[in-house]
């Protein structure tokens, strides 16, 4: 056996991107530079984005309605640039939790929580998500009583979905900021709950 | 621009039919009945769409919920357990 030492070759869908990426700058379509910005710009989308949506609709109830009626006019209120995509806003309560899926590929709310975790386009979360919502739940640490109803969102064609978590107690009186700090990538995707106050490491 | 045939609260059925292609309406729910929960608007029709077309006439799109249940007989969960999914008018039914 040769030792190739830690040298892979590059897979079917990296050589894709490499020649599709260098056939566009070769024809003069696109340049670097560009494909470079996109990829920054990509990098910068994180879910504290998200955060900062819940923890406003948190302290603000107006906000907070006009969220649940209007997702994209509430971010783009706060100056978060919604392209070309509708996105709803979902609200857990005592009596609902929400969760979020893509069946058919990893339609994720990128806008506002960056890139997506690699769990979210696997074909297990993918497919038992519909399927045994409450047995995902619980492999994610979240035990939901029964009479909690589970709503899951397929989300199939030109919607993008996030969750408004429930604010945890003990969080009266904090600021926006503060809060934030308590909203997971995974409390607005549903499979989990913000982090407690005081809990924090 | 297609009319919206289907107000929020009526009874739908997604066809059960398997054309080949690009399609958004997942496997599992074609067949079922569910409930429209809201119209989203209108958009381009994906199945065109994939096929290097315009997708127009823009076609309504719609939430669809549908009961756990109904849709997985051996269903675990809870009675009120829901599905939502979004399906093009062009794959419903009245029922």
């Amino acid at each position: 056996m040769k030792d190739r030492g830690t040298y892979r070759p590059l897979s079917y869908f990296q050589l894709m991107e490499v020649t599709l990426r260098e056939l566009l700058v070769e024809k003069g379509l696109i340049t670097e530079e560009q494909v470079q910005r996109e990829v920054a710009a990509m990098r910068a989308r994180t879910p504290e984005r998200g955060a900062r949506v819940v923890a406003k609709a948190w302290v603000d109830l107006h906000f907070k309605k006009f969220l649940l009626e209007n997702a994209t006019a509430a971010c783009e209120s706060l100056g978060i640039e919604i392209p070309a995509l509708k996105l709803v806003a979902v609200e857990n309560t005592p009596q609902v939790h929400n969760v979020i899926v893509c069946t058919l590929c990893s339609c994720y709310p990128r806008v506002l929580l960056g890139i997506p975790p690699d769990w979210y386009k696997s074909r297990n979360y993918r497919s038992r998500t519909v399927r045994e919502p409450r047995v995902v739940l619980e492999e994610f640490g979240l035990k939901l009583s029964k009479e909690t109803a589970i709503r899951v969102h397929d989300s199939t064609a030109d919607m993008r979905y996030i969750v408004l978590p429930m604010r945890p107690a003990g969080t009266e009186g904090w600021s926006e900021e503060r809060l934030a700090q308590l909203v997971t990538r995974d409390s607005m995707i549903g499979v989990s709950l913000p982090t407690p106050p005081g809990s924090r490491v | 621009m297609v009319p919206a045939r289907f107000k929020a609260g009526e009874r739908v059925k997604v066809l059960k039919s398997f054309p080949l292609g690009h399609v958004r309406t997942p496997f599992y729910i074609r067949g079922h009945v569910g409930e429209i929960e809201r119209l989203c608007g209108s958009f381009p029709n994906p199945e065109e769409l994939a096929q290097m077309r315009d997708g127009l006439p823009a076609q309504p799109l719609y939430r669809v919920r549908f009961r756990q249940k109904e849709v997985w007989p051996d269903y675990r969960g809870s009675e009120q357990d829901v599905v939502e999914i979004e399906i093009f008018q062009h794959w419903l039914e009245k029922a």
